[in-house]
């Protein structure tokens, strides 16, 4: 690379940092909502990938429908589609956690082929009612846009929005677990089930919550991919398999795990892109984690011990 | 047992019976499987369906490792298709260097080379292609690279105690890793295109129907041997571990037995048996491709498992020939309902019917049969024997 | 379709009127024993077709189109009196976007129901999946994409271009126009676009250079299909600032490329480029608005402005919906059925063997213009085209060959 500058090299790496800084933030919003569920009861969606698709497919439809019904709000419609994303998942995680998890308990190998089966009428929904086609959310210039700080550094607008709003939800999450009467049960209720059932807390229905906060907050992170890639009844599937890696190379028990192994990853492979072709790139960061693995069998940072 | 009188000693077949089939039950219905695979299905079945027959049997060697390994170990592999696949890449790699003598390869840029290495600018045959030019090695390493692989696997992971999800999600990296290695490598393994267009095996022209048809016996042959492999298996003290550590891990350890060898050994075994089946998948097909053996590919394995019973050996044969056919008949009849079946199955089958065809069996027709059979039997004594066979099934 | 015609002298029978002589054609002249000597499911007055694509799946979603477009072809061709006087009956099956399964029913079309053609596949994979079937069991399939070329079997007829009639023109076109001298070349990983890059490169190397010594390929890549993180190779693209990004992006990951190089500020005023890939089809799902200004090299656009094209719109717009967009494959799918009847009518007769023979020389005033079928390599002589992106998702056409190119599926000097 002798032929650049000093200029060139440095904006391009400060881009490709800060391509490695997305790569974190989504790393850690698909990892999110598989880390609570499988923190609160060992259970692991493998409908997951589903919850954010859903979120997408309701951040295109209702982008259309403003675009069709009310065009002055199209700049700022997201504010509104958010939310409507996580109602959305969190209303359907509600109803697979009454139907069918609850009935699941203790028996993880289990519920992930349940879940597996979910994920697969969830996709034949989206083919069946929405339509086969990929669609995308029609989104306003100024998330598409772009931010110089200087006359060769480019960053995406939507990168720093997709920043903005994984800090949030961290946040967010933190303070619910640790601030709110909710979140207060939910820990209880993760430490020690039958004691917190013991003192009245309704864990049933403690379950039932988180389940769904946590598909919620996947359809959150569902909605923002839309800005960035494609929406189809089986775009879940690009994400399983990153997103489970994320799960148990952080060590499945901690959120301070799950941004370590994000981290790890993101950095990983936005160096493995530069320097080669895409396909070897992947093999390349799959291997390097298990082998990883293979030395910390528990992740890079596990809380807890688990049997 | 190290001399050759004890194997023609009249005590050593009766043993090996023993072990092999625990009671009639289970030699009747070994028999009965054996009838329909080697009479019922090539005497019904038009050659075109027998074919399909012989494809699905491919995916029961899947699913009868998975019984042993998933069922009997408590080892959740999402990643069978690795193994598939290698067995499977194996057979495509020494049948494609026969299908490209020079003559057939003259158009090409280096004739004598597979098609898709000259489309790729490879222009000679790279050193780990070499192997597949004798059929011998080529067989040894249908065997030996699943074993490598899986021991490679799983080795490391099972020492660090790596258990239940955590293996399955590692597991399915691992198919998903190698989607990507033979998607990223075209030149030498013919990328997503897989390595088609394969013609003969040693000469013998595997397309006609005829050679279907052997096939298909060869196929049904192998896997009845397999399924008797894993029963001697079971019935050994190495057996009884494995079930035994599956209900209560650190009891066993704690009883001095290293469960690393033990899991390791059943997971490289269920690997073995399952690259079998994805040899037999290519010859029978005439191609390979990793869309075969992805992460999707590999989750359906473990719900041909499912359907037919965790637990039971021929209900995974079952489930695997139940489960293809329902496929090919429902997406000819009604593509979109498909989807919402099959996902029905998975979820029905976890809640209501954890052990599958086989659980199926066992608590209801079973009582059934057993109720018609006692009518006539009077004698308690012989009622007695009865019921103790029936506990023993696995 | 009123502007079919087997040779020059029928497209008179063919105007107006005598479409009806021509239509009318009778299935007593031709008695069935006489046109299907090998079995096929011809009977005296129906004649069965298979139509083999995705319709589950993730390939469901491109291959959609090209069910559609074969479809209103042989209505049309029933509406007409059908061929040989024989209403065309359809077969359909499901490829499920799995290769086994399209070999499966391959078979099934093939071997139980004797139709008499195919029309169907899309990817490179799932014809070369049933290949071996149609030429052991010799019969026709009509394949509609553009493909990598190397192939050229006399039991495929492919309608849709092969890499260097695609390539090679396009590339000279923005050599010319665009001043292109320093190219970035990008692909999905597999053999279609693995191999358009192979002749992109030994064009620009080989024949470009010698026009201008500038001229060199600056990077190659390739992603896997799905793949749906371009930030790194956009940071790599801005490194080397390319003249000419040469691309063939195909599936969902198209969606993720063009949104993520324009939220990097990767426009086409700074960053030109020429796609093979990106039809009508593919700009539903991306937006038009996010691809604005970039150019693609095909042989159809929806926006062609000619007679044919617009009845063709028309009535399939009629059929499927005013929202239905209409891609270069699509458009080449619709060639199927019509080149099918063309050669049966030629031959007078259903065989196989004998539609082969008859298929070169075949000629069409098609959507995409006037086609002629190759006399080797059943391949169809077109005219490149180049469109420019609009906001809408449709293309502007801004330049046409002059003359037909020749399909050339083994191009010496390019291998």
């Amino acid at each position: 690379m002798g032929d650049y500058t000093i200029q060139e090299i440095y904006s391009v790496v400060v881009m490709q940092s800060f391509s490695g800084l997305s790569l974190l933030c989504i790393f850690v919003l698909m990892g999110l909502g598989l880390y609570i569920i499988f923190g609160q009861m060992g259970v692991i969606n493998m409908a997951h990938a589903e919850f954010l698709v859903m979120g997408s497919y309701t951040m295109c439809l209702f982008s259309k429908f403003i675009s069709a019904n009310f065009p002055w709000m199209m700049n700022y419609y997201i504010i509104l589609a958010v939310p409507l994303s996580f109602a959305v998942a969190f209303g359907v995680g509600y109803l697979v956690e009454w139907l069918l998890i609850s009935r699941l308990y203790k028996r993880a190998l289990d519920t992930l082929l349940a879940t597996w089966g979910l994920s697969l009428i969830f996709q034949q929904c989206f083919r069946s009612f929405i339509g086969a086609r990929e669609i995308s959310a029609d989104l306003p210039d100024w998330l598409m846009g772009t931010w110089m700080p200087t006359d060769s550094i480019f960053i995406p607008v939507n990168g720093l929005v997709l920043l903005a709003l994984t800090i949030a939800i961290t946040v967010g999450l933190v303070l619910f677990m640790t601030k709110s009467r909710l979140g207060l049960r939910m820990r209880a209720t993760t430490q020690n089930r039958e004691m917190s059932n013991a003192l009245g807390v309704n864990t049933k229905m403690t379950d039932r919550l988180t389940f769904a906060l946590a598909c919620g907050i996947s359809g959150i992170a569902g909605a923002f991919f839309t800005t960035m890639a494609s929406t189809s009844p089986t775009a879940g599937t690009n994400y399983i398999v990153d997103s489970f890696l994320v799960l148990v190379l952080g060590g499945l028990g901690s959120l301070l795990g799950l941004f370590i192994s994000a981290a790890f990853l993101g950095i990983l492979s936005s160096v493995l892109e530069f320097f080669m072709s895409g396909s070897l790139a992947k093999v390349w960061l799959y291997l390097i984690i298990f082998v990883v693995l293979m030395k910390f069998t528990r992740g890079l940072f596990s809380a807890r011990i688990r049997t | 047992m190290n001399s050759l009188k004890d194997y023609t000693d009249p005590s050593f077949s009766k043993l090996l019976y023993q072990r092999l089939f625990a009671n009639k039950e289970a030699l009747v219905g070994f028999l009965i499987l054996t009838a329909l695979l080697l009479l019922v299905l090539p005497l019904f079945l038009s050659p075109f369906r027998l074919g399909l027959a012989g494809r699905y049997l491919c995916y029961a060697f899947v699913a009868v490792g998975l019984v042993m390994c998933w069922g009997k170990a408590g080892i959740l592999s999402l990643g069978q298709g690795m193994f598939f696949g290698a067995g499977g890449y194996c057979m495509a790699m020494f049948l494609k260097l026969e299908a490209s003598d020079p003559e057939s390869t003259a158009i090409q840029t280096t004739p004598g080379i597979p098609d898709f290495m000259d489309w790729n600018q490879v222009t000679e045959l790279p050193w780990f292609w070499m192997p597949f030019k004798s059929f011998p090695l080529t067989v040894l390493l249908i065997l030996v690279v699943p074993l490598v692989l899986a021991f490679v696997m799983s080795f490391f992971y099972f020492k660090g105690r790596v258990t239940g999800v955590v293996f399955a999600i590692l597991t399915q990296s691992m198919v998903a890793c190698l989607w990507y290695f033979i998607v990223g490598n075209q030149g030498y393994f013919g990328g997503i295109n897989g390595i088609t267009d394969l013609k003969t095996l040693n000469g013998w022209d595997i397309r006609e129907d005829s050679s279907q048809r052997i096939l298909y016996f060869i196929c049904s042959l192998l896997l009845l041997a397999c399924i008797l492999l894993s029963r001697y298996i079971l019935s050994s003290r190495l057996g009884r571990v494995l079930v035994a550590q599956r209900d209560m891990e650190n009891r066993v350890r704690f009883s001095g037995y290293n469960i690393t060898s033990f899991k390791v050994f059943v997971f490289c075994f269920a690997a073995v048996i399952s690259s079998i089946g994805g040899a037999l998948f290519t010859l029978q097909v005439g191609f390979m491709s990793p869309n075969l053996i992805g992460v999707v590919p590999s989750i359906d394995m473990v719900i041909f498992t499912a359907v037919g019973g965790r637990e039971s050996l021929l209900g995974a044969v079952y489930g695997a020939l139940a489960v293809s056919y329902a496929k090919t008949i429902f997406s000819e009849a009604y593509p979109n309902l498909w989807m919402f079946f099959y996902g029905g199955v998975f979820i029905a089958i976890v809640l209501f019917l954890p052990k599958g065809l086989a659980g199926l069996y066992q608590d209801n027709i079973k009582v059934w049969v057993k109720n018609w059979m006692r009518k006539p039997e009077t004698d308690p004594e012989s009622l007695k024997i009865k019921e103790s066979e029936v506990n023993n099934v696995e | 379709m009123k502007i079919i015609k087997t040779t020059k002298k029928q497209l008179l029978a063919l105007c107006g009127m005598a479409t009806f002589a021509f239509g009318s054609l009778s299935a007593a002249e031709y008695p069935t024993a006489e046109v299907n000597t090998t079995g096929l499911a011809v009977t005296d007055d129906t004649v069965t077709v298979g139509q083999l694509h995705s319709i589950t799946g993730t390939m469901a979603i491109s291959e959609t189109g090209s069910v559609e477009a074969e479809r209103l072809a042989i209505k049309q061709i029933n509406e007409m009196g059908g061929v040989l006087g024989r209403q065309i009956e359809i077969i359909q099956e499901d490829g499920a976007s799995d290769w086994p399964t399209f070999a499966e029913k391959a078979r099934k079309l093939i071997i139980n129901d004797k139709v008499a053609a195919v029309f169907g596949c899309w990817t490179s994979a799932s014809r070369k999946a049933v290949l071996p079937i149609f030429e052991r069991h010799n019969n026709m399939l009509y394949y509609p994409t553009f493909y990598e070329g190397l192939e050229a079997s006399k039991n495929v007829v492919y309608t849709g271009q092969e890499a260097t009639q695609q390539i090679i023109w396009g590339l000279d076109w923005a050599y010319e126009e665009l001043g292109a001298r320093t190219f970035y070349l990008i692909g999905s990983d597999y053999i279609w676009p693995r191999t358009s890059m192979k002749i992109a490169r030994t064009h620009i190397e080989q024949v470009l250079k010698k026009k201008d010594p500038s001229c060199e390929v600056v990077g190659e890549e390739y992603y896997a299909l799905g793949h749906t993180n371009f930030r790194s190779l956009i940071n790599k693209v801005r490194l080397r600032k390319p003249d000419l990004m040469f691309t063939a992006v195909v599936g969902g990951s198209n969606v993720a490329w063009y949104r993520q190089l324009r939220s990097a500020g990767v426009t086409a005023k700074n960053y030109p480029m020429l796609t093979i890939s990106t039809t009508e089809d593919e700009l539903l799902g991306i937006g038009g608005e996010n691809a604005e200004g970039f150019y693609a090299s095909m042989k159809y656009f929806q926006s062609l402005d000619n007679p044919e094209n617009e009845a063709f719109v028309k009535e399939f717009k009629e059929m499927w919906g005013e929202d239905s967009v209409i891609g270069d494959v699509t458009q080449a799918a619709y060639l199927g059925p019509w080149i099918w009847k063309a050669a049966v009518e030629k031959a007078g007769s259903f065989d196989i063997d004998k539609i082969h023979l008859a298929h070169p020389g075949i000629e069409l005033d098609a959507p995409e213009g006037y086609v002629r079928v190759h006399d080797t390599n059943q391949h169809l002589w077109s005219k490149a085209k180049i469109g420019r992106i609009l906001k809408n998702g449709q293309f502007e056409v801004v330049a046409v060959s002059d003359e037909l190119i020749e399909p050339d599926p083994f191009p010496e000097g390019y291998q």
